[in-house]
């Protein structure tokens, strides 16, 4: 970019002139590795999607309400908040961290959003945007910590998750806010689509999917996410201000923990202080199903959807069949170590 | 003599080099790590940097990359004096480094390594306003790219792991390559490397010369030093011990002139480079 003219162009003119036959057919001939169809970064890029797919038919033959536009419109409603803090939680583990404070950041973003609005008379836009500031702020001290001081995104998210949580609960007062604003609830109403209810938070939701999608596949910035998570070291070398760029990644993730608080209270019509204390899990559960991997550098939104789908599709069907919900909590769990065993053995292969 | 050579050392009298250090001096706290360096790479040519552990070869070369601000002396990049404060201006100034221990993403594809920092963005709106990268030009200037030096891999869009060590190192060489408007620094290229992987990075690397840039190779490998070199600079005791002409000097010699069992002043005229 910086340099329009590379010397690319003057190279194959010279080159042309004199190709030492020996040594291409050193460099050519060397082991030329083939893609084989079912490599392991293939089955980690399927495997989500598989077991979504199989998951749905084993519900199909098991219950005859699983596959019908209202048990869907209904899953999604189910996972939609989760699926909002996973899509900042695959920011950040592509970059080979993790964001334990995701859930907490975004009850404490729902609780400034509504008590202002509530208690102290803030008009609800207002209100909305000081909540979403509040997760914009986390995410700034998770970004720092994380890449000026250096530390351990483990443990700065950690931190933060109890910060938050303990903020949420003494500027709450341990209550629950109830009497919302309308404005405030609005992504919560919904709209009939062929004698199905989608709420505007879905479409908020899947907007959200979307944007970063485009994000971390069509802009330079979203592959230098992926290059930050893959080799920092070589990121770096390559003159890519990795600090900022760290940074700035947990800033958007907190951005999004903001939209997420909004679809919250939209959902349930009170700001509540208990919320989203497993949500961080749960989000890095959606992650991780989604075949995201851990180490960082490789990874899809897209998969992260399935995975939310796949958490969601299976709390229902479970419920639809009558399974007691710590069953859902077992398989989730079975799930999530099936998942990142995939993803070791596949890069254990390369 | 190697009589019929064709890449003899070249004829330095008229020619001006296209990088140059005078009296250069680098200390930390109480160690002078160069101790008045000269230096000279010349147009076309591959030199090898040689010394032993301490000898400031690696001070040296961080120097002419930026790594570190000299505290005395100057360098010229085509007689101009440059003041380099980091690797990216001495990037921005047309000099690129390749390191040893591979420094590429693995997980990213051929294209995406070689255009890592300096993406190319789609023409129009969708490049100015959405910031588009152009991932199909960027595919296709790569495949120009890894052709003209000759290496052969058939798809850009393929990982980095999915490749041998020495064509990892390749597509490294060949970032370097493609961006480097006035020399590459070679940093033990070849290091991390086994004897066949290490012979294709070699070839690649007398290429990048033969395609009309001029090398810097640090090296440890005597044969590898040998065998690519056209000239070597021979640090010692934080100074430029002597510049060798490797068709002329034997490589005990060389190891000699870098231990300092041997004094320059006993090399022989004709071993001089």
């Amino acid at each position: 970019m910086s340099d329009p003219n590379p010397r690319t162009t003057g190279q194959v003119a010279t080159a042309g002139g004199a190709p030492p036959a020996a040594a291409s057919a050193e460099a050519g001939g060397a082991a030329q590795v083939e893609t084989p169809f079912l490599s392991g970064t293939r089955i980690a890029q399927l495997g989500p999607l598989l077991a979504l797919v199989i998951a749905c038919v084993f519900f199909t033959t098991q219950s005859s309400r699983f596959l019908t536009a209202t048990n869907f419109s209904l899953i999604v409603q189910q996972v939609m908040v989760v699926g909002m803090l996973a899509v900042g939680q695959t920011l950040v583990i592509l970059t080979a961290g993790i964001d334990l404070s995701c859930g907490t950041v975004m009850a404490f973003g729902s609780i400034v959003m509504t008590k202002m609005a509530v208690d102290n008379n803030v008009p609800p836009a207002l209100a909305i945007l000081l909540g979403i500031l509040a997760c914009v702020g986390f995410g700034l001290v998770n970004g720092t910590l994380v890449s000026l001081v250096k530390l351990p995104p483990f443990i700065v998210t950690l931190g933060t998750f109890n910060i938050a949580y303990a903020l949420t609960h003494i500027y709450s007062n341990d209550e629950t806010i109830t009497g919302l604003p309308n404005a405030q609830t609005a992504l919560g109403k919904s709209f009939n689509l062929g004698g199905t209810a989608i709420t505007y938070g879905m479409l908020v939701t899947l907007g959200m999917f979307a944007l970063v999608w485009f994000i971390l596949t069509q802009t330079a910035w979203g592959r230098r996410v992926y290059a930050l998570g893959d080799n920092p070291e070589a990121t770096r070398l390559m003159g890519i201000p990795v600090r900022k760029q760290l940074t700035i990644v947990y800033v958007a993730a907190g951005l999004i923990y903001g939209i997420a608080a909004l679809l919250l209270i939209s959902r349930t019509s009170v700001g509540d202080p208990n919320a989203g204390f497993t949500d961080n899990l749960d989000a890095i559960t959606a992650v991780v199903l989604g075949g995201t991997s851990l180490f960082g550098g490789r990874g899809t939104i897209i998969g992260t959807l399935i995975g939310a789908l796949i958490v969601g599709v299976l709390r229902d069907g479970l419920v639809l069949m009558g399974v007691a919900s710590i069953y859902q909590t077992l398989i989730t769990g079975i799930l999530v170590i099936l998942a990142v065993s995939v993803d070791q053995v596949a890069r254990r292969r390369v | 003599m190697t009589g019929g050579e064709t890449r003899a050392a070249p004829d330095r009298t008229g020619k001006t080099p296209i990088l140059e250090a005078h009296g250069l001096v680098k200390r930390y706290g109480h160690v002078t790590a160069i101790d008045g360096a000269d230096f000279e790479l010349y147009p076309g040519e591959i030199l090898a940097v040689i010394g032993d552990n301490g000898a400031g070869k690696s001070s040296l070369i961080k120097a002419l990359s930026g790594a570190v601000i000299p505290d005395e002396g100057e360098i010229r990049l085509d007689g101009q004096r440059v003041n380099f404060k980091s690797p990216l201006e001495a990037r921005q100034a047309g000099i690129e480094t390749v390191y040893q221990d591979l420094a590429v993403a693995p997980a990213m594809d051929i294209a995406t390594n070689l255009f890592l920092g300096r993406e190319q963005r789609r023409a129009g709106p969708l490049g100015s306003v959405l910031r588009m990268v152009d991932h199909k030009a960027m595919r296709r200037e790569a495949d120009r790219q890894m052709k003209s030096l000759q290496i052969g891999i058939r798809s850009m869009s393929q990982a980095v792991e999915t490749l041998s060590g020495g064509q990892r190192q390749g597509v490294a060489v060949a970032r370097a390559a493609a961006w480097a408007r006035k020399l590459v620094i070679m940093d033990e290229p070849t290091a991390a490397l086994g004897v066949r992987e290490s012979g294709q990075v070699l070839e690649l690397i007398k290429r990048v010369r033969d395609n009309g840039l001029p090398v810097i190779l640090i090296s440890h490998n005597m044969p590898h030093v040998f065998e690519l070199a056209d000239r070597i600079h021979v640090a010692r005791l934080g100074k430029r011990a002597a510049v060798l002409n490797p068709k002329t000097i034997s490589m005990s010699d060389t190891v000699a002139v870098m231990t300092g069992a041997m004094a320059p002043e006993s090399i022989p005229p004709e071993c001089l480079a």
